[in-house]
């Protein structure tokens, strides 16, 4: 059954509370949230906040209180929590693969536990390890301590992945890996999410890793109350309060650069001309007075060099040495952030955006950059401010039905969130 | 008579003597073995039940040997029984204790991971748990077995089985002609027995430890 479900199931968390009886003050205090299937949510918050306990009430490692946690349709509070973490693939910190078994025996053990046919493990064990981008040949009968730090955390995201739950939590799971390779594990869980479309609920505390994975962040303060529950642009544009801007950090322009591609912004003309032209029409392109430079293509129309009005003559007619070459284009895909780096560091303050196979789509400079984040800023902020506008009438709404008393416990909590 | 003549001569009552010595101290071991490790396995998750059966394991073994056999005679008679009961119950105390010892040290993380993708608290125990607490548990069984091929011997006191009878029978006879002989005979005989056993735990460490805990 599992294996066929293409994408997530969507989870429910309704007014969980986690009390421990050693403290007067809940860990865990009435949180309410919903995550749509296929969806990658963020809990994001200072140490000690509650977000790993708020985690792992969803696969029950963690008993709730009270409250009541549904996955899909199905109110999962009850049932037999053996029955649910084979559901629900759990990822954690530094990998937590078992020593005394390989790879393959890490992987294969929850479809096994699941009573998959051994050949179809067997097969799966493979597919999983070429999906985690590790040659199934090499990493088949290693132990997990003969592997790097990166290559265990994808063995186990593997083994969380295996009998292909429709949900997948993750609990700070590249929390003990060098920057370099969190980066590469980071774009890899991205890459996966495409395919998979999963829901994760990924627990961390680097705000920046939660922008870069996340459909929507969780904010969380003490006792896991939600300070904010949003996209990344809109909380990098619009925190709810001083605890989510704080939380947010210095800088929140500049990492909203890091959500917005190239693509999605306009990139400008610039006057072209191939290697292969009549040297006398690009003399001509560069005299018509339209413009002082020209990007010069090489055959496959990829970015070669610029030419300004006088490097010809300098050059006395020789388009080999004339010019300036090219050493940094940016692809469509690569974000704001790159460009504006790649601007920055260009003397002229441009640089060619390339499509496939290199090939020369236009050009991005500090100006079109400028006003293309401002406006980014600006819809930001509009969104925010309709969303701010909604969640407001949504709460006189709730109010109002609780005042009236026909929905009391569902008002009670809409006036506190 | 030299030693090496009284060997040659008492040969075969020497190596039944030999073979019954290890076989009692391997019965009991793997008697000793299974009980020790279910003693540890029901305490280990309650600090005081752990600490209660390491306590009471450790009383047992400052008895003195022969002092545990002679109050078993009254109660179960000679022979076999009270060797067996006393061998068991001295082998018992390395053995729980590397057992709670090794239970208790595994990764809580890795627990955590084991619970996380769904085993139950028994698969948890077997596939998990006891396999990464086996290295100290045979560190423990390997102990218990060099112990008790001393203590083996004092089981002739009670009429038991082993070398312990060579030894007691030289010293019941001192002066004679082959009272040395005998006591060396029999001494010699454990101190190679224990050799060999701890030979033989090497290579089952070898052989069960999987290689990716193997130190």
């Amino acid at each position: 059954m599992p294996e066929t479900t293409a994408s997530g199931a969507g989870i429910a968390l309704e007014h969980l509370t986690k009390r421990y009886p050693s403290s007067p003050a809940p860990a865990v205090d009435d949180v309410s949230m919903d995550i749509k299937p296929g969806e990658t949510v963020i809990l994001v918050g200072p140490s000690g906040c509650g977000k790993s306990t708020t985690l792992k009430m969803i696969n029950r490692l963690i008993e709730p209180t009270s409250g009541r946690i549904m996955i899909g349709d199905e109110d999962v509070t009850g049932i037999d929590p053996v029955k649910l973490r084979r559901k629900v693939g759990y990822a954690i910190q530094s990998s937590g693969l078992f020593p005394h078994m390989t790879v393959a025996q890490n992987i294969a053990l929850v479809p096994k536990m699941a009573g998959w046919p051994k050949a179809k493990v067997t097969g799966r064990v493979e597919e999983m390890l070429d999906l985690v981008g590790l040659d199934p040949r090499e990493f088949h009968g290693r132990y997990p301590r003969q592997l790097s730090g990166g290559q265990q955390q994808r063995v186990g995201v593997a083994r969380a992945l295996a009998a292909d739950p429709p949900v997948l939590l993750m609990d700070e799971p590249f929390g003990a890996v060098d920057p370099i390779t969190r980066d590469h594990l980071q774009d890899e869980l991205i890459r996966l999410q495409h395919e998979l479309r999963k829901t994760i609920v990924f627990v961390t505390h680097d705000f920046d890793e939660a922008i870069k994975l996340g459909d929507r962040i969780a904010v969380l303060r003490e006792h896991s109350h939600i300070a904010q529950f949003d996209t990344p642009e809109a909380i990098l544009t619009n925190p709810a309060d001083d605890f989510v801007s704080g939380f947010v950090g210095a800088g929140a322009a500049l990492k909203r650069l890091n959500l917005t591609r190239v693509r999605d912004v306009a990139v400008v003309d610039f006057p072209t001309a191939s290697v292969e032209d009549p040297l006398q029409s690009i003399f001509d392109l560069l005299r018509s007075g339209t413009t002082n430079e020209v990007l010069l293509l090489d055959r496959h129309r990829r970015p070669y060099k610029w030419l300004r009005r006088g490097d010809l003559m300098r050059a006395k007619g020789s388009l080999a040495r004339a010019g300036t070459l090219v050493h940094d284009t940016v692809t469509r895909d690569a974000t704001l952030r790159d460009a504006l780096e790649a601007v920055l560091t260009d003397n002229a303050g441009r640089v060619a955006v390339t499509g496939r196979r290199g090939a020369y789509i236009g050009v991005v400079d500090v100006e079109t950059l400028m006003n293309n984040v401002h406006d980014l800023l600006e819809a930001d902020r509009l969104d925010a401010l309709e969303h701010r506008h909604e969640l407001e009438e949504q709460r006189a709404r709730h109010t109002r039905l609780a005042q009236e008393g026909v929905d009391p416990a569902g008002g009670a909590h809409g006036v506190k969130a | 008579m030299s030693f090496w003549e009284y060997v040659g001569n008492r040969h075969t009552q020497l190596l039944t003597d030999t073979f019954q010595h290890a076989s009692a101290v391997f019965q009991c071991m793997v008697l000793a073995t299974v009980l020790g490790v279910l003693l540890g396995v029901a305490t280990y998750r309650s600090e005081w039940a752990g600490n209660l059966a390491t306590a009471t394991t450790a009383t047992i073994l400052t008895v003195p040997s022969l002092a545990l056999i002679g109050l078993l005679v009254p109660i179960v008679g000679l022979g076999v029984a009270p060797t067996v009961i006393a061998l068991t119950l001295y082998g018992l105390l390395p053995v729980v204790r590397n057992a709670v010892v090794g239970l208790r040290g595994v990764d809580p993380a890795l627990i955590d991971a084991a619970r996380g993708i769904g085993m139950s608290r028994t698969a948890r125990l077997l596939r998990v748990e006891l396999p990464l607490a086996w290295p100290p548990i045979l560190t423990g069984i390997r102990v218990s077995t060099q112990m008790l091929m001393g203590i083996a011997a004092i089981a002739a006191y009670a009429s038991g089985p082993g070398l312990g009878n060579e030894i007691f029978r030289g010293i019941s006879s001192l002066g004679s002609a082959n009272a040395l002989n005998q006591v060396l005979s029999g001494t010699l005989g454990i101190v190679v027995l224990a050799l060999l056993f701890d030979a033989a735990y090497v290579l089952i460490g070898r052989l069960t430890i999987p290689r990716g805990i193997r130190a």
